[in-house]
């Protein structure tokens, strides 16, 4: 048993305890404190994804009770690699608040750290009750942190935000209650062993609870019609909170994927069908998603409208439902969660330059430092619209290969590529607006702070790796989506106690 | 008693939605404490309901109740405890920002 898999909640846990100990504690010792905790992540969950990457699961025994008794926390290539994009975008976030955004209201650091427990630990769990108690350490985090700043429409996002996630953690409870009901366990590998036994009185039933968890999971991945928060929750955000909320939505498309692929497909019987479910509302989603970029009049606004487009397209691939299309998913939610990451930060570093107009993309004062800003903007642009030659294109390429198997080929296709070049005609609109349309004078003289640069350009550097090492990134994704589709490993890795219980008896 | 059991948590359950529509927080945050009392009864019945047992492990009862609902519903409760409270919090500060107690900030629209 590998004692740095419980590593991931335990640093941010014990740093967030402190954090709100050190409450009288100047702004220096909590920023050092937090970065710390934030940094040493990424070592630990790279370690654990050279782990993963051997090839079986890794399973970590809380208090070495054998599951499905004991609570179980499992490492994969799937979870190994959340792990990693979350640590990295949590630095880029991290450092980027480090400018002054931490300081805009109490706590920041403290919720900071309980948030990427809560995120972590949704990553790790193999228990789906654990499932919801994580969702809920990273909601209430999340619910001070959209609020974080103050300001009139920060708290109307906020409220929404709350009362909607409170209603789907009641969904959440229900489709636990029926999946316990039916099955009698709630250890993701137990129930998807007992699944293939289940009699036939409550398949029904449990065919409910899966599809409950779709709506839950659904909502928090802001697929389509539970979607309508996202775009002013987010823009509304602070922008380095907005940069960690990138991985938010993921969080959704991940409980799907270890989920729905575990238990409620089952290849043999007629589970749900996540290519009926989801393929058409994932579709949807990327056409509203689309219809908001081009009508929106605020630079954040279109970002939060990417971000609805990012979920639709990768929840099509999902619904692909086979090993390529969930390959290529993999890899776009990389590629999206770094992008829409850094263009949260960057939206909020223009509107900082452009004095009383901000990120409104109409005329205004010109920016103080276009050059750079430009570039970056160029890039984030290319990455996200998938341009070539970024990992953008790469990973749009790749959905649209796995889509050819599918029946629904044309209106992935179609709806995909008219997207693309919707997203680039607003983008290019805004681009225009921004750093071209501008009067004669200069916003205000606020330059770039290193760090902000920094952040933002590591989160751009981010994908331009992804691209440059396109074929191993796709590699481990597509190991990790032939894990996915081989669940036998991961009952069996989470089950096998026999060496554990003849351990406990020569013991005694 | 099955059938009191479900006709309770579709009263609690209905009657929680019914206030959640409505367009003031403070209904609104009666209507998410119902739906959660709705909820941990469901789910305290997810491990079937027993009488006349006890939920010790006592030599003379041979039939226990399943003790692991119980912990659920307890994490849940604890959980929705602290998030109601913090939703009166956030209900408050709306109201003082935004001059309103709508959900929307302002009414009509």
């Amino acid at each position: 048993m590998n004692h740095w898999i419980i590593a991931p909640l335990l640093l941010p846990l014990v740093a967030g305890a402190l954090l709100l100990v050190l409450e009288w504690s100047g702004i220096a010792t909590k920023r050092a404190l937090g970065l710390t905790s934030t940094a040493a992540l990424v070592p630990v969950a790279l370690g654990l994804m050279g782990i993963a990457a051997a090839g079986e699961p890794q399973v970590y025994y809380l208090g070495n009770w054998p599951a499905p008794f004991g609570i179980v926390l499992v490492v994969d290539r799937l979870s190994a690699l959340m792990l990693v994009l979350t640590s990295v975008l949590a630095c880029a976030s991290l450092l980027y608040a480090l400018g002054g955004d931490d300081t805009k209201g109490a706590d920041f650091h403290a919720l900071f750290q309980f948030q990427l427990l809560g995120i972590n630990g949704a990553f790790l769990t193999g228990d789906m009750f654990n499932l919801f108690v994580f969702f809920e350490i990273l909601l209430i985090a999340s619910y001070c942190l959209i609020a974080h700043g103050g300001g009139a429409a920060r708290t109307r996002a906020a409220m929404h935000f709350v009362v909607l996630n409170l209603v789907g953690s009641a969904v959440f409870l229900i489709a636990l209650g029926v999946v316990y009901g039916t099955l009698g366990t709630l250890n993701m590998a137990d129930l998807a062993m007992k699944v293939t036994e289940m009699d036939s009185d409550s398949i029904g039933l449990f065919k409910v609870a899966g599809l409950l968890l779709l709506v839950v999971f659904g909502l928090k991945a802001a697929l389509l019609p539970l979607g309508f928060w996202l775009p002013a929750a987010y823009r509304s955000a602070t922008a380095s909170v907005a940069c960690l909320f990138a991985i938010m939505t993921k969080v959704g498309v991940y409980a799907i994927l270890r989920v729905h692929l575990l238990i409620f497909i089952d290849p043999s019987e007629d589970g749900l069908s996540l290519e009926r479910w989801l393929l058409p509302l994932a579709l949807a989603t990327i056409i509203l998603g689309t219809i908001g970029v081009v009508a929106a009049s605020e630079l954040r606004a279109t970002v939060s409208y990417l971000v609805v487009v990012s979920v639709g397209t990768l929840l099509a691939a999902v619904g692909l439902s086979s090993q390529d299309g969930l390959a290529a998913a993999l890899y776009y939610l990389v590629h999206s969660t770094l992008v829409t990451g850094s263009l949260f930060l960057l939206a909020d570093l223009i509107g900082r330059q452009r004095g009383p107009m901000q990120a409104r993309l109409d005329r205004s004062q010109s920016v103080y430092q276009p050059a750079l800003l430009g570039t970056l903007f160029f890039v984030a642009a290319v990455a996200v619209s998938g341009l070539p030659p970024l990992s953008g294109f790469v990973a749009k390429l790749s959905i649209l290969q796995a889509a050819q198997a599918s029946t629904a080929v044309a209106s992935i296709w179609g709806i995909m590529l008219i997207s693309g070049l919707f997203i680039v005609v607003a983008l290019s609109r805004a681009g225009t607006a921004i750093f071209w349309r501008t009067e004669d004078t200069q916003g205000e003289p606020r330059s770039v702070r290193g760090i902000e640069a920094l952040s933002t350009g590591g989160l751009l550097a981010g994908t331009l790796l992804l691209m440059v090492f396109g074929a191993q990134a796709l590699d481990y994704t597509q190991a990790t989506a032939e894990q996915l589709r081989h669940r036998s490993g991961y009952v069996a890795a989470v089950l096998a106690n026999e060496s554990l219980r003849t351990r406990a008896s020569t013991k005694e | 008693m099955e059938a009191l059991f479900s006709i309770v948590i579709g009263v609690l359950v209905a009657c929680g939605v019914f206030l959640i529509l409505r367009a003031r927080t403070f209904p609104v945050i009666l209507g998410l404490t119902l739906l959660s009392y709705g909820v941990n009864v469901f789910l305290f019945a997810s491990g079937r309901l027993l009488v006349d047992s006890a939920p010790l492990v006592l030599p003379e009862i041979t039939v226990h109740p399943d003790p692991l609902p119980q912990a659920l519903v307890l994490t849940a409760i604890v959980i929705g405890f602290g998030m109601t409270a913090y939703t009166i919090v956030l209900a408050l500060k709306a109201n003082g920002e935004l001059g309103s107690d709508h959900v929307d900030g302002e009414a009509g629209g």
